[in-house]
């Protein structure tokens, strides 16, 4: 059977269309997931895209982490639906405390909109599974607050126990810690992410086809999970 | 009826840029003397009885204040209203 990911819409998304996309040309089946309603339409994993929720008022995610949707998200993260959130997702992970740390306004203040090299660390994930560790993979980096900040016991915490996802190569475009672009939560189900994967799906619009490999990563994941 | 107030700052350990580019351009205001600027947010809530401190202090914690990269403080003012119409 096809595996159905969800895709949430919230106010002020912009990537919602890409990231069902993206899961349309890794092989599965997209389901929109509307921010009011509290309901995941039994979907198999979910998709937090990017964009500007809520207008980004108070604090990027923060208002977002109490839509409807949220409460049902973070109830099945708790017990082990895969959630990938990317760019404005990853930082309404953080705000929902699914994922440690916060992202911040970039260092040198600029929006940054380029194609990006990241590093993968861990492919001990949901969303990564399909890769090599230490691969090199070309992603659009596109956010104004992206920098990653935790304490440094955090930190440390999270490159003891593998948690790293990706860091950025060849320049850190927005001043994050340690150079991290992505991590994830203990159970590897969770994972945030700040560049952009569903850009880079398709040779036409992307600067890579490497984007591809987080939502076949998933897919793998599923098959490999007893239901 | 007095209106609760809450201050958000960043954590000092936490870089603030906006204001560090705010304190930059104040050499362009022929100010020299400012070592430097930190930018926060402050949220004025009215409650529709008595003010409740404790109720603000969890709307701060919870939605106002990212306590990762935050600090808050919470404290009651007069509104003009209520000292005019003591005066």
């Amino acid at each position: 059977m096809t595996a159905r990911v969800g895709v949430v819409t919230f106010p002020g998304s912009l990537d919602d269309g890409d990231a069902a996309r993206a899961v349309r040309i890794a092989g599965a089946e997209p389901v929109r997931l509307w921010h009011g309603e509290a309901e995941l339409h039994g979907v198999d994993a979910v998709v937090l895209p990017g964009g500007f929720s809520y207008g980004d008022y108070l604090r990027c995610g923060a208002i977002a982490r109490f839509a409807p949707v949220m409460e049902k998200i973070i109830d099945a993260a708790g017990a082990g639906l895969p959630v990938l959130g990317i760019c404005n997702g990853f930082q309404i992970l953080c705000e929902a405390h699914l994922l440690p740390g916060a992202l911040t306004r970039n260092q040198h203040l600029h929006f940054r909109n380029r194609d990006q090299i990241l590093r993968i660390e861990t492919t001990g994930t949901a969303w990564t599974n399909t890769f090599q560790p230490g691969q090199e993979v070309l992603i659009p980096v596109k956010n104004g607050e992206g920098c990653y900040v935790a304490d440094p016991a955090t930190l440390d915490e999270l490159e003891a126990q593998g948690r790293v996802v990706a860091r950025y190569v060849g320049g850190n475009p927005n001043g994050s810690q340690r150079d991290i672009a992505a991590i994830t939560n203990q159970a590897g189900n969770v994972v945030g992410i700040m560049p952009h994967p569903e850009h880079a799906v398709e040779a036409l619009t992307g600067p890579s086809l490497d984007g591809l490999g987080f939502f076949t990563s998933v897919l793998k994941h599923l098959v490999g999970t007893p239901a | 009826m007095p209106r609760v107030v809450v201050d958000v700052m960043l954590k000092p350990e936490i870089l603030d840029p906006q204001g560090q580019a705010v304190a930059n351009a104040l050499p362009r205001l022929g100010v020299n003397d400012v070592a430097s600027v930190r930018i926060g947010r402050r949220i004025e809530i009215d409650f529709t009885g008595e003010p409740d401190l404790d109720r603000a202090r969890e709307i701060a914690d919870k939605l106002l204040a990212n306590p990762v990269i935050e600090d808050f403080t919470v404290r009651l003012v007069e509104t003009d209203e209520a000292a005019e119409a003591r005066s």
